[in-house]
């Protein structure tokens, strides 16, 4: 029999199944939506990179801080936030989690600590580290999860960040979801330094590249970096090798990589390799994975119809929180 | 009422804050060790320590971004650009983030930051230190723009910056750090959006911010002296605007003159005289004077500067000119 703590290892790891599930049915349900011209805008896709979402958020505390790029519903999912109020939001509806006005690409919900979805290249990771000054002068171990793509490091504002959070010991995680693509440009097309997490070693902080398709490995290098950054020993940068499955945004027909490439990626699929894992080791019995994905589908669905029932926000609201009181 | 400086009306302001809440803390180029660029923070270092005052690597976007992120976190963060110059590398920061995010988040995070630099031209420093583009702020929604002219406002203006919710692009004309000016000892507070009656008159407005209000006032005195009785508006901000007393003044005097040292096309003196017309035209006798900086990138060579910037004689010849 499992001690109690491989048990809770194990339910444990069909949540995080659970939750990579909730995240790909949203995306493609949020692509039919977007099919429909129900969500207008650029509609980015996590499809495909549900693993590193998982596995980093899922290893936070509750006064963590995390701050997204634009391609972050899967990251606001993963810290709880409410799958309706995020599909709302891209529907634009008030029922949205930024009431309509932000759209997908700006998710934001305070109260989990979740400082939004950026949508300028780089431009966040400044943010990331005024965040953590915050957390720095509160003393308690809190940090700054920061999310971003292989596209931002040959931005400057990639390397102000990362400069001044090791001049001054920034408790920020920065984690570079490297899905080889930065909108249709592969990363050895325009960076020097192909492997992303070296180009981090030139700040003097501990990095590390992680299997981005395996919640497990994810999991594990977050919580060591975690540890590493609540000692107050400054910052730590994750690489995620992943892949996303679909094209940049839902205008991009994908001229510049093949199928094969693709399908090779999705052969390491992040949800079907945890699903087989558990299923051989007992932990998901028979019909449990179909028994998980119906209540996923359902739950998903309640979100879009949801989103579909919330109102539009009142137009007499455009003018109104513009500045603070 | 005691007399100081423009620097030192702002360094008390700061010390003031700094010393009376926690939550402020100052990050900026050489504002430290060094003592600020223009001296403003000279000894905060040894008072109030590095972790307050936090002396940043040459990296304009990281700063403000850094404050941006701070104040989202409920802090009070100061950020010093020591010029607007260098505020265009941190560009990104000012309009894609801080203009937006409590807009964005739906009222959700606030950015209470005041981001401060000096301004303007007038010290032969060339082209690439000399600009005026205070009215680039004014343009974006979501951001506040003050633009002192003496040191009680300096004073009043900064308190209530540093009280402001939101993200306040505070900026200080180079020439104004030495002037000297009245200022109470009790506590006052400038509010956003009042412009400075500064000289009351029935023959013309003359309508000037940070440092073209001198050029207005040694206007406004040539002017008298041919008899001409002018009405000198300072606008403190650009953002809230005090579109009120302007048009309330136009309507006195029917006739305007704005004075600026930024470019004069596309410039702020434009949305001025367009406000002008669209509020008060029926009571103008003549059209609308600019008189800006010279179109050019600023020359070093002291006379070609001089004639790149607007002087008191070039508003005398304007108002000479419609009156």
């Amino acid at each position: 029999m499992a001690s109690i703590a491989e048990r809770s290892a194990k339910t444990g790891l069909v949540a995080d199944l659970r939750m990579m599930m909730l995240i790909r049915r949203f995306e493609e349900r949020a692509a039919e939506a977007y099919a429909r011209r129900k969500i207008g805008g650029f509609l980015h896709l996590y499809i495909g990179q549900e693993a590193v979402a998982v596995g980093a958020v899922g290893a936070l505390r509750e006064d963590d801080y995390v701050i997204s790029h634009y391609r972050e519903h899967g990251h606001a999912l993963a810290r709880g936030m409410e799958p309706g109020a995020v599909m709302a939001e891209l529907y634009g509806r008030s029922g949205g989690v930024s009431g309509g006005r932000g759209g997908s690409m700006h998710l934001f919900d305070a109260a989990r600590r979740f400082m939004g979805g950026w949508a300028i290249v780089g431009g966040h990771l400044t943010t990331a580290c005024g965040l953590a000054i915050a957390q720095q002068k509160a003393g308690e171990g809190g940090v700054v999860l920061c999310f971003f793509g292989d596209g931002a490091v040959n931005e400057g504002e990639f390397h102000e960040a990362l400069n001044l959070a090791s001049v001054w010991r920034l408790p920020v995680l920065f984690l570079c979801e490297n899905n080889l693509y930065g909108m249709g440009t592969a990363v050895e097309r325009v960076s020097a330094v192909e492997e992303v997490y070296k180009r981090a070693q030139a700040y003097e902080m501990p990095t590390e590249r992680v299997d981005g398709m395996d919640v497990v490995a994810v999991r594990e290098s977050v919580k060591n970096a975690l540890a590493h950054i609540r000692l107050g020993e400054g910052p730590y940068f994750l690489e995620a090798l992943t892949f996303r499955y679909r094209g940049h945004s839902m205008a991009d027909a994908e001229l510049y990589r093949d199928k094969d490439e693709i399908g090779n990626w999705r052969k390491r699929d992040a949800i079907e390799t945890l699903r087989l894992s558990l299923e051989k080791a007992g932990t998901l019995g028979e019909g449990q994975f179909d028994a998980l994905q119906a209540e996923v589908d359902a739950e998903v669905e309640a979100a879009a119809e949801f989103a579909e029932n919330s109102p539009e926000p009142p137009l007499e609201s455009l003018h109104t929180r513009v500045y603070a009181d | 009422m005691a007399e100081i400086t423009f620097r030192e009306a702002l360094r008390s302001t700061l010390h003031e804050a700094l010393s009376t809440d926690e939550r402020y803390f100052m990050m900026g180029e050489d504002i430290g060790a060094y003592g600020g660029s223009y001296s403003v923070t000279k000894g905060f270092l040894e008072e109030f320590g590095p972790d307050r005052i936090r002396d940043t690597p040459i990296a304009e976007s990281v700063i403000v971004g850094a404050g941006v992120g701070a104040a989202m976190a409920g802090l009070r963060p100061i950020v010093e650009l020591m010029t607007i110059n260098f505020s265009f590398l941190a560009i990104d920061q000012i309009i894609n983030t801080a203009s937006k995010v409590f807009y964005m988040s739906n009222g959700q995070i606030n950015v209470p930051l005041v981001i401060r630099m000096a301004s303007g031209g007038g010290s032969q420093l060339g082209a690439q230190h000399s600009h005026s583009l205070e009215g680039w702020y004014a343009h974006v929604p979501g951001l506040k723009v003050c633009v002192p002219a003496d040191p009680y406002d300096a004073k009043g203006l900064l308190r209530t910056a540093l009280k402001d919710n939101n993200p306040v692009i505070f900026i200080e004309h180079t020439a104004l750090y030495a002037k000297k000016g009245e200022v109470p000892e009790e506590h006052y507070e400038v509010p956003f959006g009042k412009a400075d009656l500064e000289r009351v008159g029935d023959d013309v407005t003359l309508i000037g911010y940070g440092g073209s209000v001198s050029q207005v006032l040694q206007a406004a005195d040539l002017l008298a002296a041919e008899g001409v009785e002018a009405e000198c508006l300072d606008l403190r901000t650009l953002r809230p605007l005090d579109v009120d007393t302007i048009v309330a003044s136009v309507k006195k005097t029917n006739r305007a003159v704005i004075v600026e040292d930024d470019w004069r096309f596309g410039g702020f003196g434009g949305e001025l005289a367009s406000i002008i017309q669209e509020q008060a035209f029926d009571y103008l006798d003549a059209p609308v004077q600019r008189i800006c900086g010279a179109d050019v990138p600023m020359p070093y060579n002291r006379t070609l500067e001089q004639a790149a910037l607007p002087q008191p004689e070039d508003v005398f010849d304007a108002v000479m000119a419609i009156r």
